[in-house]
């Protein structure tokens, strides 16, 4: 009888637990959004907002315009995306179509060792390497430029990319294949016309994760972008130096004194790009759990 | 146009994508073998750097990756593992569960700088850790947790139903189907995820950047109060802001992050593929 009690009791314990645990998740995004909004609501009220929204970013002059680091963030995700969509989708259509069995078990790990490189080391790579080459070849005054930053960025989002784009692939039910094979349509049609437009929905999810995961990157932006905070208006923008919000941050807040204007505009800034990666994942989300709603394709 | 002829090309034009998405990583893991092999010698890994970080070896910023990477799995282990029970063994799809679904999707959305931010507010000032190993691991922690919930449970899924069924008729109650049956079964699986999860933290430099990297501190950390340098914000201070640096030291220590991490991938391919293939049911 005490055996028995003790178990149940225990199993009790054990369980809440286990529950608090599970439940933890929603309170670290809740925590996380609410010490950005601690630290970086105050410059909503310090600085004016056609400062905050303006065109020059110099904080040491009380400029905190972060315009151009909004521009220059979308500048260089969307190069990047422009990039890696073409090569991930077709990639993922080769490895999970066109190529035979060997080829298969090759080119799947060889992507996964790309998804575990290091940020930092793609940048230093992409500073010792690329950018002189971009120089080069483009002539461009220096080769850290927005284009540099891109094609990084590209290579960064390319296995999330071909992973997601290949589940979406996978998902296609060989039937769907099977009659339009024995509609006397080549294996080419098939795929073109039959299986890559029924995976639409995977490869828009794709989309959407490789742009929130290059919008958040880092470390290897920062080192091979230039960063200049100037509005990428011309049309030579992308040859050009550019500054994203994230490097913003990473460069800058090592310098700055805590509680200052600079310190809570650095804050706003991490704000802002919680709030579009949020947008961008919670959308993801949402086509995903439609497709398993409608029971995919499966 | 003969439709074979446009199959061809197709298919062509597919094999080149592939081409030059994988010939590019093959280039940057060549190049960083070949140009960082000639610094890797035992005294660039056990010296501590001198004269500027222009002389002498890595050893405190590998000591700090492998602390750092030690506090994290400390952390996020528990936590992840358990929130994972709870998902895959627990929930039923409620309104709650689907909040916590989407919480993971984004912790695993939030950009690696932001996580820096985060730290820096609560660990670092609101709880008064300082910039220190624990701030860091704490941070590190918080991020890895969606790939470790999202890798262990797939990892309890795939466990079948009748073993906890079997469980429960030989009157044991849900804990210990899950302890002694379920767990064991799928621990190949969250092993895996845990590596892939920790090899993430260990790579990772935007979030240490205010949380725990020293810039330069030629010794070893006495307490998880303290600073330490690491391997990847190491690699970062070397390539842009100590002029005058050998090309050598930053090769070479660009090749010991990505052998550390590269190595841990390894690993988890290993265990993964080798279970799979002994797995009775």
């Amino acid at each position: 009888m005490h055996e028995s009690s003790r178990v149940r009791w225990s199993e009790f314990a054990i369980e809440a637990i286990i529950r608090v645990l599970g439940f933890s998740t929603i309170g670290f995004v809740l925590l996380i959004f609410l010490f950005l909004l601690r630290e970086g609501m105050p410059v909503f009220f310090e600085v004016s907002p056609d400062n905050l929204f303006g065109t020059r970013w110099y904080p040491t002059f009380g400029l905190f315009g972060t315009l151009p680091l909004i521009l220059g963030s979308a500048l260089v995700t969307v190069t990047a995306i422009v990039i890696a969509l073409p090569l991930g989708v077709a990639t993922a259509v080769f490895v999970r179509e066109v190529a035979p069995g060997w080829a298969r078990e090759v080119l799947k790990p060889t992507i996964e060792v790309l998804a575990g490189i290091p940020s930092v080391v793609l940048g230093f790579f992409g500073m010792t390497i690329i950018a002189p080459l971009v120089r080069e070849v483009l002539g461009a005054p220096t080769g850290l430029t927005a284009f540099t930053g891109a094609i990084i960025l590209a290579y960064m989002a390319l296995p999330t990319i071909i992973s997601v784009a290949e589940d979406a692939l996978d998902a296609v039910p060989k039937s769907y294949r099977d009659a339009s094979l024995a509609m006397g349509a080549t294996r080419w049609q098939t795929i073109w016309r039959v299986v890559v437009p029924a995976a639409k929905s995977g490869i828009v999810t794709a989309i959407m994760l490789g742009m929130g995961r290059a919008i958040g990157e880092t470390m290897a932006v920062m080192m091979v972008t230039g960063n200049a905070a100037r509005m990428p208006l011309t049309l030579d923008s992308l040859f050009r130096p550019a500054r994203t919000m994230t490097a913003t941050i990473a460069a800058e807040m090592g310098e700055v004194a805590q509680g200052s204007v600079h310190y809570h505009a650095l804050f706003g800034i991490g704000i802002i790009l919680f709030v579009l990666t949020f947008l961008i994942n919670v959308a993801a989300a949402s086509t995903m759990f439609k497709q398993r709603e409608r029971g995919g394709l499966r | 146009m003969n439709r074979y002829l446009v199959q061809r090309i197709g298919f062509i034009v597919l094999g080149v994508a592939t081409f030059l998405v994988v010939v590019p990583i093959l280039l940057v893991v060549g190049t960083i073998v070949v140009r960082g092999i000639g610094a890797i010698s035992w005294e660039f890994l056990t010296a501590v750097p001198r004269n500027g970080m222009r002389e002498g070896g890595i050893f405190p910023a590998i000591v700090g990756t492998l602390l750092l990477t030690l506090g994290t799995a400390l952390a996020a282990i528990p936590v992840g593992v358990g929130g994972a029970i709870y998902l895959a063994e627990y929930a039923r799809d409620t309104r709650l569960t689907r909040a916590i679904r989407l919480a993971i999707i984004n912790l695993a959305g939030i950009p690696s700088v932001v996580y820096g931010l985060f730290g820096l507010g609560l660990f670092v000032l609101f709880l008064q850790f300082g910039t220190s190993i624990l701030a860091g691991s704490l941070t590190l922690a918080i991020m890895t947790l969606p790939i470790i919930i999202s890798t262990t449970e797939e990892a309890l899924r795939t466990v079948p139903n009748e073993f906890r069924t079997v469980s429960a008729s030989l009157g044991g109650t849900r804990w210990q189907g899950i302890r002694y049956i379920v767990l064991p079964q799928a621990l190949p699986g969250i092993i895996t995820g845990v590596i892939l999860g920790l090899l993430r933290a260990a790579g990772e430099t935007a979030p240490i950047l205010f949380t725990v990297a020293a810039f330069y501190l030629p010794r070893l950390p006495h307490s998880p109060f303290d600073q330490t340098m690491a391997l990847p914000y190491h690699l970062y201070v070397i390539s842009t802001q100590v002029p005058g640096m050998p090309m050598e030291i930053q090769y070479g220590t660009a090749l010991v992050l990505l052998a550390l991490v590269l190595s841990m991938n390894i690993v988890a391919t290993m265990i993964r593929s080798y279970f799979r293939r002994r797995r009775a049911w």
